[in-house]
């Protein structure tokens, strides 16, 4: 008894304490590398902060760093459009994926299906770009020239972020515990009763976060919506107008760029930062809404 | 044990006895760690980097050193020693003459179209007032009836800089349909949209035309596209890659700057759709 004591609580103890501090470490770091990328944006971006005031990079006439000329504000509301837009597609089309997985296919087909998201989610995103360069983008020209549009980039973005979707709800809905399902069966629930009034539920933080994750990927993606947005600066009137995200901006000019057009490049990518860090706040406050 | 560090101060003191006397002390195969700083054009540089990573094979104990940071930078840190050789992508101004260039290479861009459209030529006039909106439509010059798709070339791209001066245009004043960055997705852009018209590296474009693309080069003011014409100097849109020099290059510079210009690096420079300077 005393040697199974010993054997059990102390060592198991310390191993505890150990974790602890380990995954305190992790997260420390964690945040300490995301603490240094904010600050090597800003001081990267100083040097055009430092005479090139906060406001003109909302209300200069264009963005031509070759004429002293900063604006930003198309490529901000470029990169939302495009982010929304696919997320308003893959959403839904997620979701559906996921539900057909774990409840309407069968055994064989589910698997089969599963693989192929999975795969989706495998390929590179210049592969999708490549794709849409050559494929969609002659296709929507034929529909409304120069086919290199805002709508390009929604539905290639669509296809990269729906495999997220897809698997972060499949995952959220095999979580579902099992009583619950066999309690709405016994309830005599219909199969789309059972998901609409107790899967779905269940899974919603779940499903959530997936759709979080694939606006962040959204966001972020820079090499295919380079290749398929046309990337002129502009605020679009329509869907077959091009845009250009602010991602793409620095994957565009920066090769080329020097002081302060290469400074002005790193004011963008803190935007984006900025950017991406707002919404997850603003997600994380909705997600504590929803449990409270 | 201490033969190892008589070794490394024997190798130290070869260093600094290097250092002191500068470039002089060039003899090609001996250990020593000499070396030699470029700066300038970051459309000069990769090729710069790859020569530089060829001789420095050839020449053991040689180090080039290549930074980018634009044609003015290579001219200033030439004129004032911190580097010994600067890298600058057009003709020297009648201001840098005090300078001597050697032309490693030379860059010819040419306007590209679909190799269905019927327009085989354009006048200068003619592409200002397609990049301007003035023409908005391919019949107007003559082809099909169909809306032109002009694709611009990215802020600070050298490119984009000869093609504004050949125009005499400012960026700002180009109403551009597509943005694109290196030559390869320009010809894409093109390829896949019958009434776009661009402008990409014509090294790059005659590649690509001759493996089954379907682009055309244009003539511009009646003259042919062609790598011959841009070596021989008669096509309006071309430049030469230069290195310059604050004085007679000597030593290991001299060296540096004839491998560059030597036979022994044409792949090279085709391998970056630049034009070899031509046999003599």
């Amino acid at each position: 008894m005393i040697w199974l004591r010993h054997n059990i609580l102390s060592p198991l103890a310390s191993v505890d304490t150990l974790t602890l501090w380990l995954l305190r470490g992790a997260a420390g770091a964690a945040m300490g590398v995301v603490m240094l990328i904010l600050l090597f944006l800003a001081m990267e971006s100083w040097p055009a902060l430092r005479h090139i005031s906060i406001e003109r990079f909302l209300t200069d006439p264009s963005w031509n760093p070759g004429e002293n000329l900063y604006n930003l504000a198309p490529m901000l509301s470029g990169t939302l459009y495009a982010a929304a837009g696919a997320l308003l597609l893959a959403t839904p089309l997620g979701i559906a994926s996921a539900l057909f997985i774990a409840y309407y296919a069968s055994p064989h087909a589910a698997s089969t299906y599963r693989h192929l998201v999975e795969l989706l989610a495998g390929i590179p995103s210049v592969v999708y770009g490549f794709w849409g360069l050559t494929t969609l983008v002659p296709l929507i020209n034929q529909l409304h020239p120069p086919g290199a549009s805002l709508l390009a980039g929604i539905l290639v973005l669509t296809l990269m972020i729906l495999p997220t979707v897809a698997l972060t709800a499949y995952a959220a809905l095999l979580a579902v515990p099992d009583e619950y399902m066999i309690g709405a069966a016994a309830l005599g629930l219909s199969r789309w009763g059972m998901i609409r009034g107790v899967a779905l539920p269940a899974a919603k933080t779940g499903i959530a976060a997936g759709v979080i994750l694939a606006a962040g990927r959204a966001i972020g993606e820079t090499m295919a919506l380079l290749m398929v947005t046309g990337n002129v600066v502009q605020n679009p009137s329509s869907l077959f107008e091009p845009i250009r995200t602010l991602a793409a901006n620095i994957a565009l000019e920066m090769p080329y760029a020097m002081d302060d057009h290469r400074a002005a490049l790193f004011v963008s990518g803190l935007t984006l930062m900025v950017l991406v860090m707002s919404l997850w706040s603003v997600a994380a406050r909705l997600a504590r809404n929803g449990d409270g | 044990m201490r033969i190892f560090s008589i070794k490394k101060y024997a190798r130290y003191a070869i260093f600094i006895v290097a250092s002191l006397l500068g470039y002089g002390w060039a003899q090609p195969g001996n250990a020593a760690a000499e070396k030699l700083v470029l700066t300038g054009a970051s459309t000069i540089a990769p090729l710069a980097a790859e020569i530089a990573r060829r001789f420095e094979l050839q020449h053991p104990g040689m180090r080039i050193d290549v930074q980018t940071g634009g044609s003015s930078r290579g001219i200033n840190d030439t004129r004032n020693g911190t580097a010994g050789i600067g890298m600058v992508s057009r003709a020297l101004k009648p201001a840098e003459r005090d300078l001597q260039a050697h032309t490693i290479a030379l860059d010819g861009v040419g306007l590209i179209l679909h190799a269905s459209n019927r327009v085989s030529g354009l006048s200068r006039q003619q592409v200002i007032d397609i990049y301007t909106g003035k023409i908005v439509n391919w019949k107007t010059l003559g082809g099909r009836d169909a809306p032109i798709t002009a694709i611009n070339k990215a802020e600070g791209r050298s490119t984009l800089e000869l093609f504004l001066g050949y125009l005499k245009l400012k960026n700002s004043d180009i109403k551009p349909h597509v943005i694109i960055g290196d030559n390869a997705q320009g010809i894409k852009t093109v390829a896949g949209n019958p009434n776009a018209i661009g402008y990409v590296s014509i090294g790059a474009a005659e590649y690509e035309a001759r493996h089954g693309t379907p682009i055309k080069l244009l003539p511009l003011d009646g003259i042919a596209a062609t790598v011959a014409n841009v070596r021989n100097g008669t096509f309006p849109l071309s430049r030469p890659l230069n290195l310059v020099t604050r004085t007679e290059p000597e030593g290991l510079a001299r060296d540096f700057i004839a491998f560059a210009r030597s036979e022994q690096v044409h792949d090279l420079v085709e391998a970056q759709y630049f034009v070899p300077i031509g046999f003599r």
